[in-house]
């Protein structure tokens, strides 16, 4: 028993390399639906543990399988095969109602037919918890959601932003082991969004409660997260934090997802001390980190970000990986302006040039110009 | 000025129809209720209104026969009904739209013909108690028909699609999400039930009593065919002093006073039960 526990516990810490037992944990779950006679898969095969505290996001486009992840982990979709453990205990067959963690829905589901209190009063009345504590438990979640004084209001009373505070204090109310967020800022307008992003960025510090987060968007995910698991396809295309998932995208969807991407097809031509040569058409080359032994001649990918790559005139330094292009578009944008440029080779990259204080405009339309880079802003990918 | 009179011209055609067929005989309704005299040598008008104590008096006994067999039947066709819009609306699947043509298809065939077929169903040696009687498992003397049983076991039959579809509209329109959050919320079935769904619906078991209570209670269609002597509901009575013993003032009266009745009593219930909070959950 102590054994198996120990073991537990190592194989767990090297999967979040932070706490011992995760308060979430999927392994190896699957989801296939009946449809039309034929068996789709939404989820193929996801396996994570996300940890106590964190605030952990499901990142994808709509029909990746996050939405049925978060599903499975609230108890509403049973895994076709795999796994579910809430704190190291194996939860796959506990029905929603005995599960330890609570659900903020898309478009809130509160209860129509209740006032503001009653729905946050639901969940602790189910539990049976004394009056007396509902009552003062009530009372100081309504306060950290800034909704004291509107406890008579119904559901349709309030605005948009009011009834998501609502839904988040009806499942927070209970102290859950996690909260489950699906898309919950989905129906705001974009300023209110953006308050709200910041909203429960506090509150989840203020509750100390693991978020699970599901969103399409990725501002949102880079902005709240601790962690990212991008998910297509049914899924996970990568797990790492905000800054890791933007800066070093592991595959093309990943770069292509999050961001702007800018993507180059080449053929690896050397690979010495860490660093790759690829040659791009048929005059430039550019250079590219590499793992030793991970690139050994062939076809290769490789992407930058548009923000980090500089437009000029002159030829840039060797140290600098290089490409030629013609200047196709010049976009104003307020605070950068955005080019794009057809490369010799074919590819059409995005360029952002932060506009500076002399408000000057870099390249016009038609003009041949030099993109550079410095080689540690870009990756190899796989595809 | 177009824009002003368009409305108007839309509803002027139902208008007239109802002005013509149910504004004007009621009204030369309301004159007679109060006229006296017979068919023979014709009804004077003496602003009777004695012949509304009269009538009320006499039937007293119908009145209140009819009342309870409506509310009998309203109570029993939301029991029957409940079970059948629920399941249809959140276990019907694919398949809702044929359920409730399912639900519909008695309107095809005409409501007497339907409470016609009871009949035969339910003689006394008919397809249904005869087996009965042979296996012994029922007196031989024993019979439906012409009992309360019978009419209000044909009024329940007939009204039933009418309280289905309101409460199956009702559940329908209950969000599954919230019904989720109900669960995520750590309720039974039975909470989520009793808590969330049942008081969502409520709008439709109020529209579907208003529109089962009140033609129960005025049929006759039921008592005449399924009932006895002892089953007479005011429908009935009003039928016979029509066209029977031709006491049309009798026949008015009657008619006036089972109208207010009914339009009191639904006043009251939508007072009491038809809260805005049942209202208001609807009106979402």
């Amino acid at each position: 028993m102590i054994e198996t526990q120990a073991g537990k516990e190592a194989a767990v810490a090297a999967a979040s390399d932070i706490s011992p037992v995760p308060a979430i944990e999927l392994d190896g779950v699957v989801k296939e639906y009946q449809a039309h006679g034929e068996v789709v898969q939404a989820v193929k095969g996801v396996s994570l543990a996300i940890t106590e505290g964190e605030f952990f996001s499901m990142l994808g486009p709509s029909g990746c399988g996050k939405t049925t992840t978060m599903r499975m982990i609230a108890g509403f979709e049973d895994p076709t095969r795999g796994t579910v453990r809430l704190h190291g205990q194996d939860v796959t067959d506990v029905p929603p109602n005995k599960r330890d963690v609570n659900m903020v829905f898309q478009s809130y589901a509160l209860f129509p037919h209740m006032n503001v209190w009653e729905n946050v009063a639901f969940g602790l009345r189910r539990k049976r918890v004394p009056d007396q504590e509902i009552k003062r438990r009530v009372g100081e979640m309504l306060e950290i959601v800034a909704l004291t004084g509107r406890e008579k209001r119904r559901p349709r009373e309030m605005s948009g932003g009011q009834q998501q505070r609502v839904a988040l204090a009806r499942a927070l109310v209970n102290n859950p082991r996690a909260l489950l967020l699906d898309e919950p800022l989905g129906a705001l307008d974009l300023k209110l969004r953006q308050a709200m992003q910041i909203e429960l960025k506090r509150i989840q510090r203020e509750v100390g409660i693991t978020f699970v987060y599901v969103t399409h968007d990725q501002n949102e995910a880079l902005t709240m997260s601790d962690r990212i698991a991008v998910m297509n396809d049914g899924l996970v295309e990568q797990l790492a934090g905000p800054r890791e998932i933007y800066e070093r995208p592991a595959t093309k969807f990943v770069a292509g997802f999050i961001g702007t991407s800018n993507l180059l097809s080449g053929t690896a031509e050397a690979v010495s001390g860490g660093t790759a040569t690829i040659r791009v058409g048929d005059r430039d080359r550019v250079l590219v980190p590499v793992a030793d032994g991970t690139l050994e001649g062939g076809a290769v990918e490789v992407t930058v970000r548009p923000e980090k790559i500089r437009i000029s005139h002159e030829e840039p330094g060797a140290d600098l990986s290089a490409v030629r292009g013609t200047v196709a578009e010049v976009v104003y944008l307020g605070t950068y302006n955005s080019y794009a440029v057809n490369l010799a080779g074919g590819a059409e990259f995005t360029v952002f040039e932060q506009n500076a204080r002399d408000s000057s405009i870099t390249a016009e339309r038609g003009d041949s110009v030099w993109l550079s880079w410095q080689p540690q802003h870009s990756y190899a990918i796989g595809s | 000025m177009r824009r002003k009179i368009a409305p108007y011209l839309l509803i002027l055609p139902g208008g007239l129809w109802l002005v013509i067929f149910l504004v004007v005989p009621l009204v030369f309704m309301a004159s007679v209720s109060t006229q006296e005299g017979d068919v023979v040598n014709g009804f004077v008008q003496t602003f009777r209104l004695a012949n509304f104590a009269d009538a009320l008096l006499q039937y007293k006994t119908q009145f209140l026969r009819s009342a309870g067999y409506g509310l009998a039947g309203t109570l029993l066709t939301i029991a029957l009904a409940y079970p059948v819009a629920y399941w249809i609306a959140f276990k019907g699947g694919a398949r809702k739209s044929t359920y409730l043509l399912l639900v519909l298809l008695p309107f095809f065939v005409s409501f007497v013909l339907r409470t016609v077929s009871w009949k035969f169903l339910l003689a006394d040696d008919g397809i249904l108690l005869q087996p009965l009687k042979d296996i012994g498992l029922v007196p031989a003397d024993f019979h439906v028909l012409q009992t309360t049983v019978a009419v209000v076991g044909g009024l329940t039959y007939n009204y039933l699609p009418f309280m289905i579809l309101p409460i199956y509209v009702a559940l329908e329109r209950v969000d599954p999400r919230v019904v989720e959050a109900s669960y995520d919320l750590y309720s039974t079935w039975r909470d989520s039930f009793t808590k969330i769904v049942l008081p969502l619906s409520l709008p439709g078991v109020f529209a579907g009593v208003l529109m089962t209570f009140v033609p129960m209670t005025s049929d006759y269609v039921n008592a005449s065919i399924l009932g006895g002597p002892a089953n007479t509901m005011i429908g009935n009575i009003i039928q016979t002093e029509y066209l029977v013993n031709n006491d049309y003032p009798a026949g008015a009266a009657l008619s006036f006073t089972l109208m207010a009745a009914m339009l009191i009593g639904i006043f009251v219930y939508a007072k009491a039960l038809g809260t805005e909070n049942v209202l208001e959950a609807a009106a979402r």
